[in-house]
């Protein structure tokens, strides 16, 4: 580990203010110190934010919720009101990590959490996302958490997010305060750049700014919400594919139908083109075949990631049985 | 020197016949407490005065050599305080039992990971920062990290027993399957460790080792000193699992780097290097080919696998140890290749063999049985044998058809019904039944006990790796001296303690157990002496002799202490006989048809593993091998890097042992009531492999239930599920 310099932030402009290319900010540390040990983020100063106030209550807001960037994983997803209102977020933060992590995690944290391809974690490995212009050992390597969507020649990365995948189909947006003190807020699913030919840019954040909130627009009533991970072990993995799903229905016809994706993309994946599918559409195994086909690509960046079209197709599947409440059925249950 | 008792016959069940009642009950472990409140010391936490702090630099190239450390570029690091490289670096840890060196490569490199300096510093910290900027230069030579495309391979004499070939092409019913299961690591808790201090010519080791009499030897050849001029002290250990076997490369490096400083030295490997160093599970390619008669009898048995280890290793995978003796039929054939790749080496995981090998042989006597119509339980019973079909060796004691008449019983087996008919929503219901065997040895093992009045001392440099060692020889100790456990204080892992067998293969407790035993024994026929009976009329409780009509206070007889030392070694029986622990593995999984995810509803292990010394760590050790199960059925593979063979999964986030969420509520363990006499005086048997042996295969015969669908590669990630259950259209 490297020697580094603490600091403590005693307001948002404070923290700004120390912030440079050498320095980063702590907030739970759950991701960050880990990285800090294997010299895969080597910041030479820590400006820690924890301690801030006001930035961990989350506070009703225009119908909806205004949750702080401190707000823990825990706090939020034992919430009253996001377990009644935005159930889907609840579900996808405890599919993620384990409680100890999470009780120490906070939402702006998770939200910047980095990549967990292999190559990224090992300084012996070329890696354009760590040490831009080495190259990608992912490619010709081992592959199976990298992204299926949004790769690139330089990178196959994924974003390992749960969490934010949830706040992806729920229409979140992000509140970032600027070292001016000014307030700009962008959609979750905008925050993320895709890697291109600069895997080492990974957010539209600039120098400086700081996640400060999360704004969840108001709870669609009538909505069955689900979270569905799949992942190699029950518990305390990262996904291999998820699906965060929003569905109203009609009868037996889905009205609108929101979704998201998680361990295939650099980013919280969405398609508009998927939801526009499904609305309308009768809730039956054929329909969520067609989404499913519009969804998954023809083919997969990376040889081990080939397994992750078929899973996917199956999650989704999977996942809309379940909000559309056909799974439940057995007597469908038993064609494939 | 104590005479060596050698089981050359059955013994008397002597322990039955004692007063104290301890032996058996399910007894806390006496070192617990400390382990939960943090007293307990491990390798690395008792610093001595001016400890400074080693990190192994690891070889970033596959295959080669080491031409040269660009020192210059980290000389100016503050706190550094050397880079050393030593002819005498190890380049992976000893096997177990070698007592002798392991590979000291010197300079040269065999696997991606491996050590290849050590960088010495005032702090932690600063040593990393400086292993990980320390510019190499090397040469690289060509090298295969494929064990399947390998060239370097040596193909074992196939071991056989009458005519394979032609049993088989006469079954009515044959089986032919491939299996694959990917390596493992034994992924203890506690990352390997040493402290090493020097005080004149000799070196004090803190190390967590699991087996310290070889180890001592191991780590004074590796150094090229006299034995005797090494200590070893290991008391706690936090897991081991095999993994801690042989003496490793931060052990080496510790004793050099501090013999060169003149400081004590500690070395703690990261969580990474542990991955990349430490012997794992190698993968295995397996066939099995089983032939039968319509009536589900089998005639011909098969088993030929394909390990992996790197050059100059001696250790292969035993594949099929259990294949050979589990079954009977008129033709067993069992070959094994050994392919030789740049990977991190392999050597002995948590029953070495059984783990992996049952995994294919349980899958195919399934798949068998399936293609018999036969129920699965039923054609295990059929099929065992009188005696052992390779050797003609009789079996010591054998409780398998017991095992699996009373698991199918308590489980609800008659319940099971057709393949993929129990179905609730998207998830389809299944049960599985395996057979469960692991071998079972008497090691070479010396105690001494003390008896100073009513209380007693144990001491052997045997290991309690998180077993229960420290319960069971209390109690052995407490039942023949007739003390309570309280009064009985157990010494261990200390190598100026008499030699005991240490932790592995399941011998520990038969081993090191008998040796107390019989030093306790000694003491008895001392005691019987005074009193002026013969032994066998002495009775001892609760600090109580009687015997001939007298009756007088230990206190009063002892007068300052009876001590004696006992040593046992295996004999005749060992030849004769054939000593296994027998069991039936049971589970009930669910399989989402849509996703492949697999979860295990209840599991049942029904074991007879001779003499239970103490029901509790024994459950312990029978639930924590079942799990291990769960894991290789469903959740733990290495992955390789098909470049570099490196291992990928480096940490415990990407390793998955099975989670909380993969072990269900529901698991139980029955041990059937059982004596093995011929195996040691203490008529015990291997309790710690027995759990993970054939448990995976339980799990997945079950998914193959419950789906209609069998998956051949193991474990059955989500992915091969799916792919199982597209390929069989179900
Ligand atoms: C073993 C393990 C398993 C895990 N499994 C999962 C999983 O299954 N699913 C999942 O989603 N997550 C998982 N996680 C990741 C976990 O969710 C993240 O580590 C956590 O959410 C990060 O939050 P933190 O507050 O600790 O962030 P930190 O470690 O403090 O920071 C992370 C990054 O965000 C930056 N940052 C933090 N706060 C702000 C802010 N307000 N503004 C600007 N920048 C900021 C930091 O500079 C740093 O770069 C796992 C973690 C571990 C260690």
């Amino acid at each position: 580990m490297r020697p580094f310099d603490y600091e403590r932030a005693t307001s948002l402009h404070d923290a700004s203010e120390r912030m440079s290319d050498a320095a980063a900010i702590i907030a739970g540390g759950t991701n960050l110190l880990d990285l800090m040990k294997i010299q895969v983020m080597t910041p030479s100063r820590l400006v820690d934010i924890s301690r801030l106030d006001g930035l961990d209550r989350i506070d009703d807001h225009d119908g909806g919720l205004r949750i702080g960037a401190l707000v823990t994983n825990t706090a939020l997803a034992t919430d009253p009101r996001v377990r009644a209102g935005w159930p889907v977020l609840s579900r996808a933060i405890l599919a993620g990590a384990s409680a100890q992590i999470r009780n120490k995690a906070t939402t702006g944290g998770n939200l910047l959490q980095r990549t967990r391809c292999p190559y990224f974690y090992d300084t012996a490995m070329a890696c354009n996302k760590r040490a831009p212009g080495t190259g990608c050992s992912a490619q010709g390597g081992s592959g199976r958490m990298l992204a299926l969507l949004g790769t690139s020649e330089d990178c196959l990365a994924a974003h390992p997010s749960d969490m934010a995948v949830a706040l992806a189909v729920l229409g979140a947006s992000v509140e970032i305060t600027a070292p001016s003190g000014e307030l700009r807020t962008l959609p979750v699913t905008q925050l993320y750049t895709l890697p291109g030919n600069r895997p080492d840019i990974e957010t539209d954040l600039k120098q400086g700014e700081i996640i400060t909130a999360v704004v969840l627009p108001a709870p669609r009533p009538g909505t069955a919400q689900t979270y569905r991970k799949v992942r190699d072990r029950a518990s305390y993995a990262f996904a291999l594919v998820s699906v965060a799903a929003v569905v109203l229905m009609d009868g037996d016809t889905i009205a609108e139908a929101s979704l998201a994706f998680g361990g295939i993309a650099p980013r919280p994946w969405t398609d508009g083109s998927v939801n526009a599918l499904l609305a309308g559409a009768e809730a039956s195994d054929e329909s969520f075949a067609r989404a499913a086909a519009q969804l998954v690509p023809d083919s997969a960046p990376h040889p081990e990631t080939e397994f992750k079209r078929p899973l996917l197709r199956r999650t989704l599947i999977a996942t809309l049985r379940e909000a559309t409440g056909l799974a439940g059925r057995v007597d469908t249950a038993r064609s494939l | 020197m104590t005479e060596i008792f050698r089981m050359n016959e059955a013994q008397p069940r002597l322990l039955d016949e004692m007063r104290q009642g301890v032996v058996g009950k399910p007894l806390s472990r006496p070192e617990g407490p400390k382990k939960v409140t943090g007293t307990a010391r491990y390798a690395a936490e008792d610093l001595p005065d001016g400890c400074v702090h080693g990190v192994l630099v690891r070889a970033t190239i596959s295959r080669g050599r080491v031409t040269g450390l660009d020192r210059e570029a980290i000389r100016d690091m503050p706190g550094l305080i050397d880079v050393i490289t030593d002819a005498r670096l190890l380049r992976n840890p000893a096997q177990g039992m070698a007592g002798v060196a392991p590979c000291q490569p010197n300079g040269e490199v065999f696997y991606h990971g491996q050590p290849i300096a050590l960088v010495v510093a005032e702090s932690l910290e600063t040593a990393r920062d400086a292993a990980h900027r320390l510019p190499v230069h090397y040469e690289e030579i060509a090298f295969e990290t494929d064990p399947e495309a390998a060239q370097d391979r040596e193909d074992k004499d196939p071991e056989t027993a009458g005519h394979f070939d032609a049993t088989f092409a006469a079954s009515s019913v044959t089986i032919d399957a491939r299996y694959r299961t990917d390596a493992q690591a034994a992924a203890a808790m506690e990352p390997h460790a040493a402290i090493a201090q020097w005080s004149g010519e000799t070196v004090l080791l803190r190390g967590s080792l699991q087996m310290l009499r070889f180890n001592r030897d191991e780590l004074a050849d590796s150094l090229g000193i006299d034995p005797e001029r090494v200590r070893i002290l290991s008391p706690f250990i936090g897991g081991g699992f095999g993994s801690k076997l042989g003496i490793g490369p931060e052990a080496v490096a510790a004793a050099i780097a501090s013999e060169k400083i003149g400081r004590p030295v500690r070395v703690v490997m990261s969580r990474q290097t542990v991955f990349d160093t430490v012997l794992r599970r190698s993968e295995t390619l397996q066939r099995v080919r089983l032939g039968a008669d319509g009536d589900g009898r089998l005639r011909a048995i098969s088993h030929d696998d394909l390990v992996s280890n790197l050059p100059g290793e001696s250790f292969a995978e035993p594949v099929s140890q259990a294949s050979q003796f589990l079954y009977g039929a008129d033709g067993l054939s069992f070959s094994q290749t050994l392919a030789r790749v740049s990977r991190t080496p392999s050597g002995s995981v948590r029953a070495p063999g059984e783990a992996v090998g049952m995994l294919a042989l349980e899958s195919a006597m399934d798949e068998l049985a399936e293609k018999l119509g036969l129920c699965p339980v039923e054609l295990r019973l059929r099929n065992i044998p009188e005696t052992h079909p390779m050797t003609g060796q009789a079996y010591s004691v054998r409780r398998l058809a017991d095992c699996l008449r009373t698991g199918a019983e308590q489980f609800g087996w008659a319940r099971r019904g057709a393949p993929g008919a129990q179905v609730e929503g998207d998830w389809r219901i299944g049960m599985g039944v395996a057979s469960a065997a692991r071998k079972s040895a008497l090691v070479q093992s010396a105690a001494r006990v003390r008896l100073l009045g009513d209380r007693a001392v144990v001491e052997t440099d045997m290991t309690d790796i998180g077993t229960g060692s420290y319960a069971i020889l209390g109690q052995i100790a407490g039942e023949m001296l007739g003390l309570p456990v309280e009064k009985v204080d157990v010494r261990l892992g200390d190598t100026s303690f008499p030699g005991a067998s240490g932790s592995g293969g399941s011998f520990g407790a038969n081993s090191a157990g008998s040796a107390v035993f019989l030093a306790a024994k000694k003491i008895r026929a001392e005691l019987a002496a005074q009193l002026g009976c013969a032994p066998g009329e002495l009775a001892l409780q609760d600090g109580i002799a009687r015997g001939g009509n007298i009756e007088r206070a230990l206190t009063d007889l002892v007068s300052s202490e009876i001590v004696h030392e006992a040593e046992i070694a295996a004999g005749d029986t060992s030849k004769s006989h054939l000593s296994s622990g027998f069991g039936a593995h049971f589970a009930e999984v669910a399989v989402n048809v849509w996703t492949g995810e697999v979860r295990v509803r209840r599991m049942l292990g029904v074991m007879a593993m001779g003499r239970i010394l103490n029901e509790k760590t024994s459950r312990s050790q029978a639930l924590g091998g079942m799990i291990w199960g769960i894991g290789s059925a469903l959740t733990e593979a290495l992955e390789h890097d098909p470049r570099t063979g490196h291992i990928v999964t480096r940490d415990l986030a990407n390793y998955h042992v099975p989670s909380h969420a993969d072990v269900p509520g529901d698991m139980s363990v029955v041990f059937l009531e059982e004596r093995d006499d011929m195996a040691n005086p203490i008529q015990t048997k291997g309790i710690g492999e027995l759990g993970i042996s054939g448990a995976g295969a339980a799990v997945l015969n079950a998914i193959a239930h419950a789906t209609g669908a069998r998956v051949r590669d193991f474990p059955a990630l989500p992915d091969r599920v799916i792919r199982a259950i597209e390929m069989a259209g179900v």
